[in-house]
């Protein structure tokens, strides 16, 4: 890599991170009227942020990408539509159980739980709930990527999918308890990680762009979207169950 | 010093477990069922050595600047002190007199998406995949100004102490009723860029902001109204990413149209 290309990814890092200093200066002088504390601090901050920026975007392009591509192109010439699911369950699974996200709104959940006197206020009690949870989450990532996937060698249109997702969601939360809904929701969004998040395009894309017929476009899309539909469905589910 | 390295040492340390599955997994599949090397390994171990230590030194980096500002922010914007101002009565505040909390939630919505990894990650995709038809920076406001919206939204909603699911299944609605109406091309993609638009920057700080206006809000509780704003931060953008796509047909439709005057 030339000193020139460094430079350039490091500033297109910067003006990336630009709206939010615009946005905090602002608020901090004009609405609050305060100074900025420890300046020095939030500068070497800011310079961090986009040496990592760069970092994140090169291994991307190096890395990531062509591996969840390289492992699509190779699962469609192998043939074999089983062992594609196994992974694309796997995939999901995997990176759901462990994710941080996830284990930090499990544990706020399972304090609501506790505070409705749905469960026991112990601390077992709560880490067991916490844990059937985080399971629930990452086996319905899990089984999205695998419906995901199917739509994808099928040719389903996306929107007929989505739409009973919704209809699901929308079934689910009249019979879900009220306080498990906010949660509920918004585990759909903390999900998809920063590195799931390319892996799984590039899974989805590769594999569309090797099926003959599918358009890479309209069809490789839509991982994601599935990925967080279900998990709304299946905490609902078991917020009711438990 | 010293304990700036440690901490980023310690990051980088548990985002190496986070990844652990995901390198298994991909490693084991590889090895025992498609029994072929990974084409490239070389810039592929690389590449990953980088994405992991990119995003150490963005969460360490985040969290040493941004995050307690925007924390202390969103906790002193929510602060009736502030909004009422000192000579107010409490108990007579209104929805309209949480302006600067609404800008905010808009502000900070659009601004922390725009720097979100993974939503750069796609965008660069999306370009390559629609041969520049998408252009990254396009997509990546769309989905910027469809986050502030949501955020916006979901605050005057914890204001009001609305029921969550409204809004959520009238957005829904609202989904269907677009998708008739956009690109087929687009779909997959506006449905995706719901889903990738929260993670690292924007959870954290949105979640500070809803947890904060819902503790201070008389008459909200935190577990009840605090939730919800990613759910918004999730749907709006499947909006204005159909919104953006029908926006550059009409303009490409137009260009044509003048060629064509032109041309003939």
């Amino acid at each position: 890599m030339h000193k020139s290309q460094i430079i350039r990814s490091l500033w297109d890092s910067f003006r990336d991170l630009l709206p939010i200093i615009v946005v905090i200066g602002f608020f901090q002088f004009f609405v609050l009227q305060q100074p900025i504390p420890n300046l020095g601090k939030m500068a070497g901050g800011i310079v961090m942020v986009v040496i990592g920026l760069s970092l994140f975007i090169r291994g991307l392009e190096m890395g990531l990408f062509p591996l969840g591509e390289s492992m699509a192109y190779a699962f469609a010439r192998k043939g074999s539509v089983l062992w594609l699911f196994a992974f694309a369950f796997a995939l999901g699974f995997g990176t759901t159980v462990a994710e941080p996200a996830l284990i930090a709104v499990a544990a706020k959940a399972a304090e609501i739980a506790a505070n409705a006197g749905v469960i026991e206020n112990t601390r077992p009690a709560m880490d067991s709930y916490a844990f059937g949870l985080r399971l629930t989450v990452a086996l319905s990532v899990g089984f999205a990527i695998v419906v995901g996937v199917l739509r994808i060698l099928k040719g389903w249109p996306i929107q007929y999918v989505i739409i009973g997702g919704y209809a699901g969601v929308v079934v689910m939360t009249f019979f879900a308890p009220k306080e498990i809904i906010g949660i509920a929701y918004d585990s759909g969004g903390v999900t998809t990680s920063t590195i799931t998040v390319p892996l799984v395009t590039a899974l989805g894309v590769g594999l569309a762009s090797s099926i003959r017929g599918r358009n890479p476009m309209t069809d490789g899309f839509g991982l994601i979207a599935f990925a967080s539909l279900t998990p709304m469905i299946f905490v609902m589910g078991y917020g009711m169950l438990i | 010093m010293s304990e700036l390295l440690q901490h980023l040492f310690k990051v980088t340390i548990s985002t190496v477990f986070d990844v652990m599955p995901i390198v298994l997994i991909i490693f084991g599949f590889q090895w025992l069922v498609i029994r072929r090397p990974i084409p490239h390994l070389k810039n592929v171990v690389t590449g990953f050595v980088y994405v992991l230590l990119g995003l150490a030194f963005f969460l360490v980096g985040l969290e040493e600047a941004l995050f307690p500002l925007g924390e202390l922010m969103a906790k002193q914007l929510t602060d009736p002190a502030f909004i009422h101002g000192v000579e107010h009565v409490a108990g007579t505040l209104h929805w309209h007199d949480y302006k600067w909390v609404y800008l905010f939630a808009a502000a900070i919505g659009f601004a922390t998406t725009v720097a979100e990894p993974a939503l750069i990650a796609v965008a660069i995709k999306a370009q390559d995949v629609s041969g520049g038809v998408i252009s990254v920076w396009g997509l990546r406001i769309a989905v910027a100004i469809g986050v502030a919206l949501g955020i916006a939204l979901g605050t005057f909603r914890i204001v009001t102490g609305t029921p969550l699911h409204y809004y959520i299944i009238c957005g829904y609605i609202l989904v269907i009723i677009q998708t008739a109406y956009a690109p087929r091309s687009i779909i997959a993609l506006a449905y995706d860029s719901g889903g990738v638009t929260t993670s690292t920057v924007t959870v954290p700080l949105v979640t500070a902001l809803g947890l904060g206006l819902a503790g201070t809000v008389p008459g909200r509780s935190v577990l009840i109204d605090g939730f919800g704003l990613i759910a918004f931060a999730s749907l709006f953008p499947m909006l204005t990413v159909m919104g953006y796509a029908q926006l550059s047909r009409r303009r490409a439709a137009k260009n044509h149209v003048q060629q064509d005057d032109t041309g003939g």
